[in-house]
């Protein structure tokens, strides 16, 4: 008897902490039950770096503050059939949109990075310089939530997010079982 | 500088930073302060301990401490906080709070005069870009600044019920209207040759009366006189008749007449009084709602102007109806130039018996009013606030019940009513229930004052019979080319030319009297955009749905403009719009979304056009380009993925 075909899922961190995908390893055991249902492709997880075909399900860390990290979730959502923003920083912006709160200044850009690596009160940096090598993505004017770069299907709050309620989300995603998360799910307190 | 403050030795309003100042003021320690400091300080000190024992101390007379403090020094000081905190019994904090509160009460120091420039749309509309410019030209500051030599300050301000008029300006006390930039020049030319407010009114201000004084200023665009309000009228007949006539036969009279709440929501006024007469107390009180916040509303400025003494006798009446001694006029901080007007009515009326001990000679019937400033807060026009406002806290809705007909101010059973009620309830005792009841239509009694202003001929007040259409009203005000209809304010409903024939009455169409004319060159999401920064501004900041969801609206509202707007933002504005008026504990809550909600509906095509599409499901909204400019600048090179003409 043949195995049916298992899911592929494909991740991608962008800019996040990796804490999410850390959190997917929370799901403990039970990875053990998901890997029964999915084979994963494109992921940190299995260091592969481009799709080789396409995938069910995409699941992305972090929200977009370089032109790669959109140059990816675009690939994602071209490559994916549901695309799931996981974590804080994937549905909005997260810790690192706080330098979108640098309002009042002509060239917030300039003066985020200045004081992160020049003036900063603790920053001992030698060189008196921004990094620009050339390898370096170009950061974007702000951070953006992955929803305003391209539609998303499905997102699973926290920071990070449960291994529980990944779990949760995606045996029932995957068994179309899906209605939307419990009240205890998405409970903080 | 020094001499140039309005009294000399009060150096601390300038160049001190009031954050510093604050500290030191709780740390202090007399030999840390120089002794000038000291000295002025003990010159403010006994000042403004003199307006507080102007007022016995009371703590519930916090505003009007806190405005002749911000009228004498041009700010509250900290050290005027802490000073009004240890006569009244409270906490700096808590006088903090107040004056904080408060848009004409500052924490910063403000120019001598101050010049406030309605803002609003229909301003906007009408030239107020040209006539700011000739402000700060002519001042030399910005709106928001300061001069340097402390003598103006330039702000705007949400509507100041000169819409009819537009565009309008508060400068000091006295208001300006129909500005034009010339005006605006030559008016900050003689305020900077040191020109008096008042002096721009009138050189013989000082002879004229109070009336005169705000004839002279503001029209009053009367444009179709009534039968109840603003025909002939009877002086004091109803009074005369309430005396004849047992408490509750005067609730008896006025609720068989239909007369309904003409503040907005439309309670059946003798119901409310009911309630406030058998509700078990000591005292009670009876307070005209004279905020008149509404932006477009502009109808109880004219009964305050000419049927001044048809109010107060009908708050009279209320009085005796519901066995109340005292009463209060809240009127709005916009409409100062009012104040000697109103004082000068309640004055004669003290002189005639008909305020006071024994009115009319009636044994018992005793009844006073004494008149409350508002200090720019559109929210003090909800009646909880009204009261929050009255008793010297700042101006924040009650949760409701109990009802102010329960507990309202100080916690006695109180009627609000707005102006026009009252003047409806003082013709309704002279001219019988009957006689009105038979005015109007199926539920909505009697006549209504329509305010009309924006794009049509004869801006100014409609008394009509309710029930007319919207069509009938616009053909009256010389509307030809309306296209959008705004009916009650931004809390109220916008309608398109399909629904012209709807009616003016509380079935159909209800409204405190606004009505903003817009013809077909006016951008409907500009309209929208700007009602929304107003309850963005407006809001108290209690309820976080209000105080943060009208930002998102907002927020929302200028993607659409900017052609950023996905097809899902449709269904983003109706659920945020939902969650706000659910979840919110007043009024300004629950309606701050119409704006968007009734143009979703009537004005459909206004937001679809804006929509973009999104292909392969990627965004076209964001655009890739502008996010990298500034990078590719900074780092002054180019994207290897974006670029397509990149080369290493
Ligand atoms: C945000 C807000 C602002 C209001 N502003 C006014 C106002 O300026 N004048 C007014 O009479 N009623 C205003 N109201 C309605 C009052 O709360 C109250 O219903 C009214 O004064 C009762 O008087 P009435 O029954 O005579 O209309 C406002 C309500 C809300 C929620
Ligand atoms: S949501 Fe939290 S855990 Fe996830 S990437 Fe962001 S910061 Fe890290
Ligand atoms: S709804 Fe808005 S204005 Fe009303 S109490 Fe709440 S925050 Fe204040
Ligand atoms: S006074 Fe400017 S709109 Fe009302």
């Amino acid at each position: 008897m043949s195995e049916p075909p298992r899911a592929r899922i494909a991740t991608a961190s962008l800019a996040g902490c990796f804490g999410c995908h850390m959190a997917i390893l929370d799901m403990d055991e039970r990875l053990i039950e998901l890997t029964k249902l999915v084979e994963i492709d494109r992921s940190p997880l299995t260091d592969i770096k481009s799709f080789t075909r396409r995938a069910d399900i995409g699941i992305i860390e972090g929200g977009c503050c370089n032109e790669e990290n959109v140059h990816v979730l675009r690939d994602f959502r071209r490559n994916c059939d549901v695309l799931i923003a996981l974590g804080q920083c994937a549905i909005m912006g997260g810790l690192p949109a706080m330098r979108n709160a640098i309002m009042h200044s002509d060239e917030p850009l300039r003066e985020c990075l200045e004081e992160a690596f020049i003036s900063g009160r603790n920053i001992r940096n030698t060189t008196h310089n921004i990094p620009n090598d050339p390898a370096l993505p170009l950061l974007l004017d702000e951070v953006y939530a992955c929803s305003e770069v391209v539609e998303i299907d499905y997102q699973i709050p926290g920071c990070a997010p449960s291994g529980d309620i990944i779990f949760d989300t995606l045996s029932r995603l995957l068994t179309g079982r899906f209605r939307g998360f419990g009240r205890d799910m998405i409970k903080f307190d | 500088m020094v001499a140039d403050a309005p009294n000399g030795n009060d150096i601390t309003r300038t160049g001190f930073d009031p954050g510093a100042e604050w500290f030191a003021a709780l740390h202090e320690e007399p030999n840390g302060i120089d002794s000038l400091t000291l000295q002025t300080h003990t010159s403010e000190t006994a000042a403004v301990a003199e307006i507080c024992g102007g007022f016995d101390n009371d703590p519930h007379r916090m505003l009007d401490i806190l405005r002749q403090v911000q009228e004498r020094y041009c700010w509250i000081s900290p050290q005027a906080m802490r000073v009004i905190a240890d006569l009244t019994g409270l906490t700096p904090i808590a006088v903090e709070g107040v004056a904080s509160f408060y848009s004409f009460l500052s924490l910063s120091l403000r120019g001598r005069v101050t010049i406030r420039l309605c803002d609003d749309i229909i301003d906007r509309f009408s030239g107020l870009g040209a006539i700011t410019e000739a402000f700060e030209t002519g001042l030399g500051i910005k709106v928001g600044g300061t001069s340097a030599n402390g003598a103006f300050s330039l702000e705007f301000t949400p509507c100041i019920g000169l819409c009819d008029q537009a565009p309008a300006a508060m400068v000091g006390d006295v208001v300006l209207t129909a500005l034009t930039p010339q005006k605006a020049s030559r008016i900050a030319e003689a305020l900077k040759a040191g020109q008096s407010p008042e002096d721009l009114v009138s050189q013989r201000f000082g002879d004229l009366s109070p009336h005169e004084r705000a004839e002279r200023m503001v029209e009053n665009n009367i444009r179709h006189a009534g039968a109840v309000l603003l025909g002939p009228v009877a002086a004091d007949a109803g009074l005369r008749n309430g005396l004849d006539l047992s408490p509750p036969q005067i609730i008896d009279t006025v609720e068989a007449s239909g007369l309904r709440g003409c503040g907005g929501a439309g309670f059946t006024t003798g119901r409310k009084w009911r309630m406030a007469a058998t509700e078990q107390a000591e005292r009670r009180f009876v307070i005209c709602n004279a905020d008149e916040g509404e932006p477009g509303t502009f109808k109880d400025r004219v009964l305050l102007t000419e049927r001044p003494h048809l109010l107060i006798e009908g708050m009279t009446i209320a009085a005796r109806a519901v066995g109340a001694s005292q009463g209060i006029v809240y009127l709005r901080g916009e409409y100062v130039y009012l104040r000697d007007h109103i004082e000068a009515v309640l004055a004669d009326r003290r002189a005639r018996g008909l305020l006071g001990k024994a009115i009319l000679g009636a044994d018992g019937f005793d009844f006073d009013i004494r008149l409350q400033m508002g200090a720019g807060a559109y929210i003090c026009g909800e009646e909880g606030a009204l009261i929050s406002s009255c008793e010297g806290l700042p101006g924040e809705p009650k949760t409701r019940p109990p009802y102010p007909v329960t507990r309202g101010y100080l916690g006695f059973p109180t009627v609000v009513n707005n102006a026009e009620t009252f003047c409806h309830a003082a013709r309704i005792l002279d001219r019988g229930a009957r006689w009105f009841s038979a005015m109007g239509c199926q539920g909505s009694h009697g006549t209504k004052l329509f305010s009309v202003s924006g794009d049509c001929l004869n801006p100014g007040i409609y008394e009509l019979p309710y029930g007319q259409t919207v069509q009938e009203l616009l053909e009256m005000a010389g509307a030809e080319d309306a296209a959008a209809v705004l009916v009650g304010g931004p809390s109220g409903t916008m309608i398109g030319r399909d629904t012209f024939h709807r009616r003016l009455c509380f079935d159909d169409l209800a409204t405190g009297g606004a009505v903003v004319v817009f013809s077909h060159r006016r951008n409907i999401l500009e309209i929208v955009e700007y009602y929304m920064s107003f309850f963005v501004h407006e809001s108290c900041g209690y309820c976080t749905p209000c105080r943060v969801g009208n930002v998102f609206l907002q927020k929302a509202i200028g993607k659409f403009r900017d052609g950023k707007a996905n097809p899902g933002d449709i269904d983003y504005l109706r659920d945020l719009s939902s969650t706000i008026i659910e979840t919110s504990r007043c009024g300004l809550g629950m309606t701050s979304p119409n704006p968007i909600l009734s143009t979703l509906e009537n004005f459909p095509l206004v937001y679809s056009a804006m929509v973009k599409p999104t292909r392969d499901r990627i965004r076209d909204t964001f655009d890739i380009q502008s996010a990298i400019d500034g990078a590719r600048k900074l780092a002054r090179r180019r994207s290897h993925i974006f670029d397509r003409d990149f080369t290493e």
